[in-house]
């Protein structure tokens, strides 16, 4: 049995890690708060754009939307985007992530990775760090984006995948990253991010509003615009979402953390009032055991 | 008539307008009341709204798109480089 002394030390530092990690949770809480506001603020910004979009492609004639980035190529050269977090204790947020991407590159996309034409880019430290230590290409990194997260930082990253892509340095860009789903719940998803996958269905539904727009400087130049820039809102959110899902994900793992805390600190202090206990008992056999034996002289 | 300009981040701007001056990408125009449906790409330079209740506002862009419908004007701007 463990010293009355070494029981009280364990205790004792099993209560400040969970002092920490009820902390952490709190932290995460706010932190969540505002990435959820930045979602919500992003959102009319990316309802107008796709608004305007198929205002656009409904007077158009064939209701299909062309440009450089819709061009279906034969995917030679594949870029995985991986979305993680710069810190840890969140759980299985950025394993997953890294273990989805790993096995992207080597089912769906087998000979490309074996002719080593697979690369990464990773947006997070924890994707860098495991990605550079399985060896595998990575031809970017965007480490410090969730310091201050905003729309200027990403719009560097869009256009440089952007540009890649219309220069056929690559030809196939899949994203892949946490979706917000609540607070314990990130779901996992793969998106194709270029070539663009046309959305037949969407663009039919919509009622051809037709309001005879004027056009500057020409309805092919508009577009011709405006999908970078909502290639970019696309990436946007992608990154939002996971900076939400990762602090859903933190405040979740800390949550766990010091409810363990809390049962682990029961069973020690159970141990503690034990050893007490079987200290004092011991002490009075032994002042019994000496009365009986001063008596019997 | 209103209008609503609004940036990736953050609502700018969202209000009643006299006339508001945009910098196209092929050479500044005005859009005053009742103007007909457009749709246009804006370049760099400055945006200028005449509002109702705040006197004249200058934004700095850097390009984006501007909808006119029905005397509702949505600009999209990526950035707002400063404003004044």
């Amino acid at each position: 049995m463990p010293s009355l002394k070494e029981v009280r030390n364990r205790i004792n530092s099993v209560k400040s890690t969970q002092q920490i990690t009820k902390a952490m949770k709190m932290v995460s809480a706010a932190k969540l708060r505002k990435a959820q506001d930045a979602i919500i603020k992003m959102r009319p910004y990316a309802q107008l754009l796709n608004k305007i979009i198929q205002n656009l492609s409904a007077s158009n004639t064939d209701g299909e939307v062309r440009s450089v980035y819709t061009e279906e190529r034969e995917p030679n050269r594949v870029l995985i985007i991986a979305i993680t977090s710069d810190r840890g204790l969140c759980g299985a947020f950025n394993s997953n992530i890294i273990k989805t991407s790993v096995n992207l590159a080597q089912e769906k996309y087998a000979p490309q990775f074996a002719a080593g034409n697979v690369s990464f880019l990773t947006i997070g430290n924890k994707g860098y760090d495991s990605i550079r230590k399985r060896g595998l290409k990575i031809i970017g990194t965007y480490a410090t984006l969730f310091h201050n997260l905003n729309f200027q930082s990403v719009k560097e990253a869009g256009e440089y995948i952007l540009n890649a892509f219309a220069n056929k340095e690559l030809d196939r860009v899949e994203i892949i990253f946490n979706e917000f789903k609540n607070v314990a719940t990130q779901i996992i998803r793969v998106q194709q991010f270029l070539p663009i996958v046309q959305d037949t269905t969407q663009t039919q539904t919509v009622s051809s509003t037709n309001n005879d727009y004027i056009l500057e400087p020409s309805q092919a130049e508009i577009i011709q615009e405006l999908i970078p820039k909502s290639l970019k809102i696309q990436l946007y959110r992608a990154i939002l979402e996971s900076n939400a899902s990762e602090h859903g994900a933190r405040m979740t793992a800390m949550d766990k953390a010091t409810e363990n805390a809390d049962s682990l600190v029961k069973d020690l202090t159970l141990v503690y009032n034990r050893t007490r206990q079987a200290a004092i008992t011991k002490e009075i056999l032994e002042i019994v055991g000496g009365a009986e034996a001063l008596k019997g002289e | 008539m209103t209008i609503k300009v609004i940036t990736p981040d953050a609502p700018v701007f969202e209000g009643e307008v006299n006339q508001v001056k945009f910098p196209g990408s092929k050479g500044g125009f005005e859009v005053l009341k009742d103007h007909a449906p457009l749709i246009s790409t804006l370049g760099k330079g400055t945006l200028e709204l005449d509002t109702l209740s705040e006197g004249t506002k200058r934004y700095q862009i850097d390009g984006g798109v501007v909808e006119v419908l029905h005397n509702n004007i949505s600009v999209l701007v990526e950035t707002v480089i400063s404003a004044g």
